[in-house]
């Protein structure tokens, strides 16, 4: 070439750079591991990120306490294990936590809903970081809210921990349910709309134009087995995060590769039907009535 | 044309071919295949998309890919057409479909990530380029031809009808990357 680009003039943690690396995990099954072992066992079958912790929300829920950011040790260690892009979750509003990660090189922060949160009235401000973050949502206006603080990709809380899907359907279904309400409606509408879902109406008036959240939704919470990845994915996610759902099953390398397999061919049954074939037991699971008020975890987020 | 579409961003790759009136055809299964007459391989995972891809459907592109079939490769799809992967698994085998060398994440983390103008006489000048954990062209063979540069490392590619570029024309509104592959794909017809 004739001329070069200086690379002074790169501009690094943009939005399209933040938003543009969540595209890239569409279609893609991002797993939780609490070892450099289970990121390489993430990593051979096809995952397209890994979500470095020290306990999966099943343990987190069982053991109690306060839940804090993993061991940047451990969170190092993943990183140099595998090759594909490692998250890592920080509480709510815990903007430390996240400027560690961003130092320790974490490619995606989860600000989750898992970990308890440090800040009960206001999230993180994650336009001032050049590592991108993923947030939880129950709902359109939570999601819109997540965004206006600098989400660059969105998730559905569901119940994390319990292996019930029930939960990220609720989500999902209500923030889609909410989109298709929109169509059609006029500027004054969307004003009140915007007002009454607690949303920017500027983010509430670009959903409406897209049909969809501006950026990539993926599902959470509850995630078990390759037809709940399917499930999902029909419901219009953009990708799977499964938590507890491949370490706490009985052999997770099988169920792992069956669950990437399902989230590619989510509409088609006969696929479906032959991944989900001999994968041992999945893990136990909870029924989301049995567990009590004050230890759901999609609560957790204003 | 067709569009892989196992894991990634197959779906800007789609919509851009439908803003340059193509329509694009996604392919999951090597039956897929019989149905186009040029492949893009798109952003994504490098490492998922080759796990993803059963052996038939790899067999099929590599087969029609060396009789000629026009392929064009952005990112992880450039990683995939690459005959050497450094950075890579050591069990990541690629599609060899270009006589290139290609470094895996060669930019670094995430943080790392940007957007950059490059020009290129593939698109007649200067256009917007967003490399997102891109690779770069660490090695070709003669018969590959450099496209286009930035910061002193190769980062667009072709060879014959095959292309390969190291960022995501799909994320940006400028289509001149894609007009430029289909002009590939018309002189071969």
């Amino acid at each position: 070439m004739e001329e070069l680009t200086p690379a002074l003039t790169d501009r690094r943690g943009t939005w399209k750079v933040k938003a543009g690396l969540a595209e890239m995990l569409k279609g893609g099954v991002i797993m939780d591991v609490v070892t450099p072992e289970q990121a390489k066992i993430a990593e051979d079958a096809g995952a397209v990120a890994v979500m470095a912790l020290e306990r999966v929300p099943a343990d987190i829920r069982r053991e109690g306490g306060v839940a804090r950011m993993s061991d940047p040790g451990l969170i190092a260690a993943i990183i140099d294990a595998v090759t594909i892009p490692v998250m890592a979750k920080c509480r709510i509003g815990h903007f430390v936590e996240a400027q560690i990660l961003e130092s320790l090189g974490v490619d995606y922060i989860d600000e989750s809903e898992v970990l308890t949160p440090a800040d009960e009235e206001h999230h993180i401000n994650k336009h001032a970081f050049k590592v991108p973050f993923v947030c939880g949502c129950r709902d359109l206006g939570e999601a819109l809210r997540r965004i206006a603080e600098g989400a660059a990709m969105i998730r559905t809380k569901g119940e994390a921990g319990t292996g019930n899907v029930v939960e990220a359907v609720r989500h999902m279904r209500a923030v889609t349910g909410a989109i298709r309400k929109l169509h059609g409606a006029g500027p004054e509408e969307m004003v009140m709309e915007a007002k009454r879902i607690g949303a920017p109406a500027d983010l509430l008036e670009d959903t409406a134009r897209l049909g969809r959240l501006p950026v990539v939704n993926f599902a959470a919470g509850g995630i078990a087995t390759p037809a709940d990845a399917a499930l999902m994915m029909q419901l219009g996610c953009d990708g799977i995060f499964v938590g507890s759902g491949i370490f706490k099953a009985e052999n997770p390398a099988a169920r792992a590769k069956a669950i990437v397999a399902a989230t590619t061919y989510f509409d088609r049954p006969d696929i479906l039907a032959d991944a989900s074939k001999s994968l041992g037991k999945a893990m136990r699971g909870l029924e989301i009535g049995a567990i009590p008020q004050e230890e759901l975890l999609a609560g957790r987020g204003w | 044309m067709g569009v892989l579409a196992l894991q990634g961003d197959f779906r800007e790759h789609l919509a851009a071919l439908r803003a340059c009136e193509v329509e694009g055809v996604p392919i999951r299964l090597a039956s897929d295949l019989d149905a186009v007459d040029a492949l893009i391989l798109p952003g994504g995972e490098s490492t998922t998309m080759a796990r993803l891809m059963e052996p038939g459907l790899r067999a099929s592109i590599q087969r029609r890919g060396a009789a000629g079939m026009p392929v064009m490769g952005t990112c992880a799809g450039m990683i995939l057409m690459a005959r050497d992967i450094q950075g890579g698994r050591a069990d990541q085998e690629p599609l060899k479909l270009m006589d290139i060398g290609v470094r895996r994440n060669a930019y670094g983390r995430q943080i790392d990530s940007f957007e950059a103008e490059i020009e290129s006489p593939a698109i007649g000048g200067a256009g917007p380029a967003v490399f997102i954990r891109a690779p770069q062209v660490t090695e070709r063979s003669p018969e590959v031809k450099e496209l286009a540069s930035h910061a002193g490392q190769t980062v667009a590619v072709r060879q014959a009808n095959k292309l390969a570029l190291a960022f995501h024309p799909e994320l940006t509104s400028d289509r001149r990357w894609h007009q430029y592959f289909l002009s590939i794909d018309g002189e071969h017809r």
